[in-house]
């Protein structure tokens, strides 16, 4: 008869069936449907991007509809939210003039979509459909001068939009330990 | 000890007289607080069985956090943004968890997580993707370290008062938890695999990219702040360090971590970007830095005589090596006192013995890390990348510190013994 002592460990071994960690055997493998609905983070080239697409007047309705001019006012300007577009009448030598907008200084569109992805509407996150976020998306570019008026956001197009600040945005440092903030600066 | 033991036994008396003949609850039997005959103790039921169970600080001891950087929290839409830690009341180098700074990436809903329900999850260019419970990953090796955590914009403005006011965006605290680079060992990275996003489950699932350098080399997951839970200000019941890193980076109420090939630009990353490139490079670790917070700015000073100047003082690129005050405006320096351990990437505490004349003068303290980076003053940092520019500058075009500012806090003590920031 096996020993009581033992039974904890026969337990232990019967429940890592399942665990995948190389070293501890600890966790187990996420299902494809777990990684697809929680991976919302979109690169600058797109390739998380769902199927659906969204054109400038859409998105012009979805903005009036889903209450994105009650904060951010009635075409993305003077709302007690972000400033969504530029001032078209300000004249600037660089990108970076613009300000913090997103729709305009974000080096890629891709960033644009994901935001309003992930973070809008307020306390109504997660509510818009991909054909709405792409909508929405297209109305900012357009408002902000990036994008025509018949264009139309998709998986394929959106990565696509030339952003005025594409190239303009200072590299990082390639960080490695024990590294100084700057080489060459003293503080 | 003879002596002690009739004192004992009287006080057990004396405490057991009042448990049995009175009911009012109005004086709390509790050992090794007998009070002094003479002192007036008003009511409070510390033998409450909520308060025996989870305790609270004197009703005396009223330091709080206060919200700051010109938005309030809860602001019109319920959000928490920037609320600074009382550091003028802080004593040693541990940020009480309920006076840690609490600052969020856009604004955000603190949310109310159920750990039994909460998972976290790697992927991406992963060999193995992993989804763990927190039991899981109680289960596994365990680190505990000191680390603060700073606000990118946490700085000292000249019609701030306090040093909560001027510093109270960054604290200090004992964290456990996993390292990140267990748990990627754990999922194996493939080669490819050079940046991480950490993500949040918050309402705006704020998300940073993270270099995979820094990510392997001692990244915390947290469970655990200073001896308990992490509060769920600070991102209960996981949260990202990234130790001396700017604060955004310190993903709370973390859920998911993607391995990826790039930068990945989140709406975080977006938010950081620079125009130029020595300003992109210094809004990433924290510089060295330090400030006295006694005295400091709104505090009276008594009498002349002596006093013990404190302060903290922290890098983000390793432990703090030395720490040296001035009292004459910058004039003269003099080292001080590291007390205790100086820990990597950790609030350091340091003291200076002072005697008071009772004329005016100016308290500056100055941090040297230990890669030899010296904390600036503030002409210093603002001058740096303008050569000729002359600190203040013009009312109408003040210099300001590039970036992230870690320059030299100045209090001036008037003759009448008040402390004010004297920053231009």
């Amino acid at each position: 008869m096996p020993s009581l002592r033992l039974l904890p460990l026969l337990v232990f071994w019967a429940g890592s069936v399942q665990a995948q960690g190389l070293n501890y055997g600890v966790g187990r493998t996420p299902t494809d449907e777990e990684i697809r609905a929680w991976d919302i983070a979109i690169s600058p080239t797109g390739e998380e991007l769902p199927p659906g697409s969204g054109t400038v007047e859409e998105g012009e309705q979805v903005y009036l509809r889903t209450g994105c001019a009650t904060c951010h006012g009635m075409a993305g300007m003077d709302g007690i939210a972000p400033e969504l577009v530029r001032d078209g009448e300000r004249e600037v030598t660089h990108p970076w003039d613009y300000g913090r907008i997103l729709p305009i200084r974000s080096p890629y569109a891709t960033t644009v979509w994901d935001y309003i992805n992930r973070g809008m509407p307020l306390n109504q996150e997660g509510s818009l459909s991909a054909d709405e976020v792409y909508a929405l998306t297209a109305y900012l570019l357009y408002l902000n001068g990036v994008i025509g008026g018949d264009e139309v956001m998709d998986a394929e197009t959106l990565p696509m939009v030339e952003m005025p600040n594409r190239d303009a945005w200072a590299p990082l440092p390639d960080w490695q330990p024990g590294m100084p903030r700057l080489p060459g600066y003293p503080y | 000890m003879g002596s002690r033991h009739p004192d004992r036994r009287d006080f057990l008396k004396r405490g057991a007289a009042f448990a049995g003949g009175l009911s009012l609850g109005a004086v709390d039997p509790v050992i090794g607080q007998t009070p002094p005959a003479d002192q007036d103790v008003e009511d409070q039921d510390w033998s409450s069985p909520e308060l025996i169970a989870y305790g609270e600080r004197s009703r005396y001891e009223t330091s709080v956090r206060v919200p700051h950087g010109g938005r309030p929290s809860p602001d019109a839409f319920g959000l928490v943004f920037h609320v600074a830690t009382p550091l003028q009341d802080q004593v040693g180098i541990i940020t009480p968890s309920a006076l840690h700074f609490t600052n969020t990436t856009r604004g955000a809903i603190i949310p109310n997580i159920d750990p039994r329900e909460h998972r976290f999850m790697i992927h991406g260019l992963v060999d193995r993707p992993l989804i763990f419970t927190m039991d899981d990953l109680k289960r596994l090796p365990s680190v505990t370290r000191l680390h603060f955590v700073e606000c990118a914009g946490n700085r000292s403005r000249p019609q701030h008062v306090t040093v909560q006011e001027t510093h109270g965006n960054t604290s200090c605290a004992e964290w456990t938890g996993v390292l990140l680079s267990t748990l990627l060992n754990e999922a194996g990275v493939k080669d490819a695999g050079t940046w991480i996003v950490a993500e949040g489950v918050e309402s705006v699932k704020g998300a940073s990219s993270i270099p995979m350098a820094k990510a392997m080399d001692d990244c915390l997951v947290c469970y655990g702040m200073n001896g308990e839970a992490v509060r769920p200000q600070q991102g209960h019941p996981l949260r990202l360090l990234v130790p001396g890193f700017e604060g955004i980076f310190n993903v709370k109420w973390l859920r998911r971590i993607k391995v990826v090939d790039r930068y990945y630009m989140t709406y975080n990353d977006y938010g950081h970007l620079r125009r130029e490139p020595h300003d992109a490079a210094l809004t990433y670790q924290i510089g060295p830095k330090s400030v006295i917070t006694y005295p400091s700015g709104g505090q009276q000073l008594p009498d002349r005589g002596f006093y013990e100047i404190r302060g903290l003082a922290w890098s983000g690129t390793g432990a703090v090596s030395r720490v040296e005050v001035s009292t004459d405006g910058g004039g003269s320096w003099m080292d001080a006192e590291i007390r205790g351990a100086a820990h990597p990437m950790a609030h350091t505490a340091f003291s200076f013995h002072w005697t008071w004349d009772g004329r005016e003068a100016e308290l500056m303290s100055r941090c040297t890390d230990e890669l030899g980076q010296v904390q600036p003053t503030r002409a210093e940092a603002a001058a740096f990348w303008r050569p000729g520019a002359v600190y203040p500058g013009t009312p109408d075009e003040p210099l300001r510190v590039t970036g992230q500012d870690n320059s030299i806090q100045p209090w001036r003590v008037e003759s009448d013994g008040s402390v004010h920031n004297a920053i231009a």
